[in-house]
């Protein structure tokens, strides 16, 4: 099942401490720059991931475990403000 | 040194079912009383969680449909038949029952009269949901900003807050319709189409006019809206969406 960014708010705001839909990510892989809330998010997965719009690479990945976020963020090159 | 406090949007907090109302078969209006509630804006969600007894949890997503003036936070919930949290809310839970849930979430898929329009609001099936929180803020705010919503669904059954949508109570400034695809009520004057590029060329206003476009629903439905309306000319960051997966007719 796809959705999009908005689906991870609360994730992101529990990592983050702040909103984040409305910041901007930058896909590491083919450069293409997006709000965070476009992100294609996948639920089902081990996880919760995101992948970027324009080339389907993976931009963030989310694992909890035992009350612990694990953090991925390989696939962004830069997160940034509007 | 001092402790950072949370931010509100991540505290998980019990709220207390005040009321709930039958909006169509498979679909119901929650109204919550929250012990801490800073305030949302019309269009935003909350994430509502479950435990089991064996402390195994399951949380989705759920869209406000209140406006932030109501005197409770509502939401409204449709029943997947295959869902994990969905039967529960829509058929277990009474008046008195506890919820828990953390919100309100998101920044981006949210409206208030400053952000003007005209607003086109195209909802898919319960994508109405967020929609009906923009239309009531609308018009608590009296609003005069020209807005249409277009709502499909497959059956007049199938549509939610139909007394409140199909009597308009949001005003003249308001312009409501409907397309439904899969059997239509005799008589029926609305629209019968998938909201495909021609119906939505014929619902929109000009991109020359710059509508604000906020489309709700399951993903095909969004995508593909959101794909004609760009090749309409409408400028993409004029035109926001959610979507909630594949759910539909």
């Amino acid at each position: 099942m796809e959705l999009d960014g908005n689906a991870i708010a609360g994730t992101m705001m529990g990592v983050f401490g702040h909103e984040m839909t409305t910041e901007f990510g930058t896909c590491a892989s083919c450069g293409a720059r997006s709000m965070v809330g476009e992100f294609r998010v996948y639920l089902r997965a081990p996880g919760e991931v995101a992948r970027c719009r324009q080339c389907g690479s993976v931009v963030m990945v989310f694992v909890e475990a035992r009350g612990v976020t694990c953090v991925d963020l390989r696939g962004l090159a830069a997160l940034d403000p509007a | 040194m001092e402790r950072a406090a949370l931010p509100r949007g991540l505290t998980w907090q019990l709220g207390s079912v005040v009321e709930l109302v039958d909006e169509t078969p498979r679909t119901k209006s929650i109204a919550l009383e929250l012990p801490v509630w800073p305030g949302h804006r019309a269009g935003q969600h909350v994430d509502v969680r479950l435990t089991a007894e064996d402390g195994y949890q399951a949380q989705r997503s759920y869209a406000i449909a209140s406006a932030p003036e109501d005197d409770h936070v509502v939401l409204t919930v449709e029943r997947l038949d295959d869902g994990e949290v969905s039967p529960y809310l829509v058929d277990e839970l009474r008046p008195g029952d506890q919820l828990e849930l953390r919100g309100p979430l998101g920044g981006y898929f949210v409206w208030d009269a400053s952000l003007g329009g005209p607003l086109l609001l195209l909802a898919g099936g319960s994508g109405v949901v967020p929609l009906r929180a923009i239309l009531r803020h609308h018009r608590v705010v009296e609003s005069t900003v020209p807005a249409r919503l277009l709502y499909w669904a497959r059956a007049l059954d199938d549509v939610i807050y139909r007394d409140e949508l199909m009597a308009n109570v949001f005003g003249d400034s308001v312009d409501i319709r409907f397309t439904l695809t899969g059997e239509q009520p005799e008589g029926w004057r609305g629209w019968e189409r998938w909201t495909d590029m021609e119906l939505l060329q014929e619902v929109t206003w000009p991109p020359r006019e710059r509508p604000l476009v906020y489309v709700c629903g399951p993903t095909p439905f969004v995508e593909k809206a959101t794909i004609s309306l760009i090749a309409l000319g409408h400028e993409p960051g004029r035109v926001l969406h959610v979507a909630f997966g594949p759910t539909g007719v």
